[in-house]
């Protein structure tokens, strides 16, 4: 510990460095605030004895104050001013979607990102863009757990449907069709018929559009040119492509087709930011950063949603504090939560139904990511929805905390 | 620290992660005695650093001539965010003692208790029939119990007698900590006089009663909530004059606002951490108490509907800081998201997301034994493990290393593949095991079995998705029938 003399003016560090012992030895007085020292050297030597603690008979003779204060009687009053925090960094937006006037055929087009700060970190910076949420739609038969299966059976086997449906009645901001049935290793539906699928899709709903492949590097690449050729200037989101791509050397043909048509690119790499950062590496080669955004991966509560929050975090941050191959929105796949157990099983009944666990476990994976900084939603259950729309809106009102609602919660008869 | 933008920092204390393992060594007695079971003091000092020890591990330090060495590390390496007890013995728990804002900056420590209530007009069966239910209520969670913490008692009668009473009845059917709320000087009194010497929280101070919720604080040595809904300058007055009364345990309620004010809920809980970790303001270095059970203040709606709330709200305010919560709700469904995401955000993001690929033996397999195969996600393994554990399967399980990816994932990114199989049998020489050739794919890898078959030259039984449909597989479908 500094016992050494030490030149306040010149060396401003060390003081600063000193302070913590300082305030353990100030504790209880409250008057002293550092940058209001204005003392002399030897002074200090006072605040820093040589052996054990002697600095009551010190800080006496220095005439701040006494060890044993009297007891306050009235309130000090302090007051609070939220701190401003300004980041280098901001993340891009990325526009979904075109309308005609624009080459496409939605009636309206949606702008994801633009951040300039931690999601939700203080009430002076609302993001410039709501999250927006987008419903799934698939191409085949999947099996889905009952509780989400029963809100949409009657249309499950037409893709235009279903998407109407969750436009009309669950309010869905964009639509994902999942075109699972050109999986090879599945159907290998023909990438003629996914198109086909897609232009049913944008004929049925003018909301803009996520096209979901398989995850074959080599199949989605076809499937995924010839859509962009035929939804020319659609600007659809091309969900996704990978560093496998990359590697069985079909990135550079989405990429270019992406462009060409104008579309977007969901860049999908698992929880790896290492990687993440690569994949829009090569990206950029070939598109504007400006149509892309990423997808980090979300896992189920449960089964890691922990990696993907702390990933999201991470990336959010790192972005805003300028790096700038991850200032690209994110979406999460919050349908994802139905992977967990606990979301679609039948349980001892203490645990409450699955109709009402199922829901919440996609609700509170969703709110958790949303916290983390998410722009868009892949999402299926209509109350899981409805819940984040109205928590994304409560989150958007600041000073509306009224403390005669709550004052008495103590005492309220349940 | 790491950047905070253009922050106006009062660097007054060095964070976690400015502390380096120099800094500790040179207050340590510098013996290298291994006392601590460490091979010297830079290697104790390293793994203080690091949250993994505490300084009260090393013997020496504790002892009277190093007592000003122990004042300098206890103050260096003190978290921005105060360590608060309640409770005694070994129902004491811990609230706070955080380190940093976010989680991967270092890792969270003290998890969430959760504290459900019961007040003091419930019909007696009522209130022993919750205090049992809280104490029996628990998950099994990869091989972990879950469960809740704490006994919120409530005075609704805001009469000391009453509340006298309840606060005796729980504190003699139950060893859990205690938070008394009353925002009644006199109604507190009368609780603490039966639950005084169980260091209960004490809830709570307010603008109008600090003094005498003070003089109760230091009269039982109990901690103090303070309490100032919607008014951070408030709080802020509340814990500074609480201080200079000589009040030290302080925990923070900014209020919670579930419906109207939940962006201001939000942004308090965001600010004080913020202003105790990042900007080491010390009137903001105490635990936050969220009380998700505020929603049911509101209008009369359905009780599905304030559950549904409370428990996005519990949820929300776990991932923003709360360092405890007090909830009403008693629904499996509401608290069982809770417990787990409690559980997930307060393990170290330090630690490697996978576990070590091989072929693990569960209870006494023989050479006609199934062999099952997953990944090395260790949250897919855990839970694969649990389920086996469980049912007492005699069984073999290979794990492919596929870079720490979840079954899912890493079929779809192409780590686990017919080849990665193949590559797993051949590696951990599984053929020599057993003397069968067929191997239990995952049901989420069902795409593989024509491949992997190929590949290995093994028959693929497709297994259940979900590794609690293991025991019922097997009972059906082992052994296989002939090809």
């Amino acid at each position: 510990m500094a016992q050494k003399r030490i030149d306040l003016t010149t060396d401003n560090e060390k003081l600063l460095a000193l302070a913590p012992q300082l305030l353990e030895l100030l504790r209880g007085v409250h008057q002293v605030e550092l940058e209001n020292f204005t003392m002399e050297i030897g002074d200090l030597e006072l605040f820093i004895p040589a052996f054990g603690s002697l600095p009551a008979p010190a800080l006496s003779s220095a005439g701040i104050a006494t060890f044993a204060p009297p007891k306050p009687t009235e309130l000090y009053r302090e007051s609070y001013k939220p701190l401003e925090i300004s980041y280098p960094g901001k993340i891009r937006e990325v526009t979904l979607g075109a309308t005609r006037a624009e080459g496409g055929s939605r009636s309206k087009t949606i702008t994801i990102g633009g951040a300039t700060t931690p999601a939700y970190f203080d009430g002076l910076h609302l993001p410039p863009h709501l999250p927006v949420i987008a419903l799934d739609v698939f191409d085949m038969n999947v099996s889905l757990p009952k509780v989400l299966r029963e809100n949409v059976s009657e249309v499950m086997n037409d893709p235009a449907e279903w998407a109407k449906m969750n436009v009309k009645k669950f309010g869905a901001d964009v639509i994902t069709i999942h075109l699972m049935s050109t999986d090879p290793l599945f159907k290998d539906a023909t990438p003629a018929s996914a198109v086909k699928t897609v232009e049913d899709i944008l004929q049925a709903v003018d909301v803009p559009v996520i096209v979901g492949g398989c995850g074959d590097p080599r199949k989605d690449a076809e499937v995924f040119t010839a859509v962009a050729e035929m939804a020319e200037g659609e600007r659809l989101l091309l969900n996704s492509v990978t560093l496998d791509m990359a590697e069985s050397k079909t990135l550079e043909r989405v990429a270019t087709a992406a462009k060409d048509h104008g579309h977007v690119l969901l860049a999908f790499t698992g929880l790896e930011l290492n990687n993440a950062k690569e994949l829009n590496r090569r990206l950029y080669k070939f598109i504007p950063p400006e149509q892309i955004v990423m997808d980090l991966t979300t896992v189920a509560l449960g089964y890691g949603l922990e990696y993907s929050f702390t990933i999201h975090e991470r990336a959010r941050y790192a972005a805003l504090m300028g790096d700038s191959e991850l200032a690209h929105p994110v979406i999460s796949a919050a349908t994802n939560a139905w992977a967990a157990r606990e979301a679609w099983m039948k349980m001892p009944s203490i645990y409450g139904s699955r109709e009402l666990r199922g829901p919440v476990w996609e609700t509170i994976n969703a709110l958790t990511l949303l916290l983390a900084g998410m722009d868009l939603f892949l999402m299926m259950h209509p109350a899981a929805v409805l819940t984040l729309k109205d928590i994304i809106h409560r989150l958007e009102k600041p000073g509306s905390a009224r403390a005669d609602r709550i004052q008495d919660w103590v005492s309220v008869r349940l | 620290m790491s950047g905070t933008g253009s922050m106006p920092e009062q660097k007054r204390k060095k964070s976690i992660r400015e502390i380096s393992p120099i800094d500790v060594y040179k207050s340590l007695p510098k013996t290298n005695c291994r006392e601590c079971g460490e091979a010297n003091c830079m290697a104790f000092a390293t793994r203080l650093v690091n949250g993994e020890l505490v300084l009260n591990d090393c013997p020496p330090i504790l002892t009277d001539g190093n007592s000003k060495s122990y004042d300098t590390l206890s103050t260096l390496l003190a978290p921005p965010v105060r360590a608060v007890e309640i409770g005694t013995g070994e129902y004491r728990m811990t609230i706070g003692g955080k380190y940093v804002l976010q989680r991967h900056e270092f890792t969270y420590h003290n998890p969430t208790p959760i504290a459900l209530d019961v007040h003091d007009l419930m019909p007696e069966e009522e209130l022993l029939e919750r205090v049992r239910h809280i104490e029996e209520f628990s998950y099994n969670y990869i091989g972990r119990k879950l469960v809740l913490n704490a006994i919120a008692v409530r005075s609704c009668s805001n009469d000391p007698k009453t509340f006298r009473s309840a606060v005796r009845k729980i504190a003699g059917i139950s060893h859990y900590p205690l938070i008394l709320c009353a925002l009644d000087p006199e109604v507190m009194e009368a609780g603490l006089l039966e639950a005084g010497d169980r260091r209960p929280l004490i809830y709570a101070a307010t603008e109008s009663t600090w003094k005498e919720m003070a003089e109760l604080s230091l009269t039982y040595n109990a901690p103090l909530v303070v309490f100032a809904p919607g008014d951070l300058g408030l709080l802020r007055s509340l814990v500074k004059t609480l201080r200079e009364y000589g009040v030290t345990d302080l925990v923070l309620d900014p209020g919670t606002f579930a419906e109207e004010g939940l962006s201001d809920t939000i942004t308090s809980f965001t600010a004080i951490r913020a202003g105790a970790c990042r900007n080491f303001d010390d009137l903001f270095g105490y635990p936050l108490l969220g009380v998700p059970l505020t929603v049911w203040t509101g209008e009369e709606i359905s009780d599905d509907v304030l559950k549904w709330r409370e428990a996005i709200t519990a949820s929300m305010l776990l991932s923003r800081y709360a360092d405890l919560l007090i909830m009403h709700s008693m629904d499996g469904w509401v608290l069982l998201p809770q417990l787990i995401w409690r559980f997930n955000i307060y393990t170290d993001p330090r630690k490697p997301v996978s576990v070590e690929s091989g072929v693990k033996t569960f209870g006494r397999p023989n050479p006609e034994s199934p062999v099952l195969i997953t990944t090395n996600y260790a949250l897919t393994f855990f839970t694969v493990e649990s389920d086996i554990k469980a049912a007492n399967l005699d069984c073999y399980l290979v794990v492919v290393d596929t870079g720490g990816l979840s079954v899912e994932s890493a079929v779809a990114g192409r780590y686990f593949t017919a080849d990665s199989i193949a590559h797993a049998l051949k590696t951990y020489n599984v053929p020599a095991l057993v003397s069968h050739t067929t191997l239990i794919i995952p049901g989420l890898a069902a795409r593989l079995s024509g491949e992997a078959e190929e590949a290995t030259g093994w028959q693929i039984l497709v297994g259940p998705k979900d590794s609690s449909g293991i025991p019922q597989f097997l009972r059906e479908r082992w052994p296989p029938e002939p090809a």
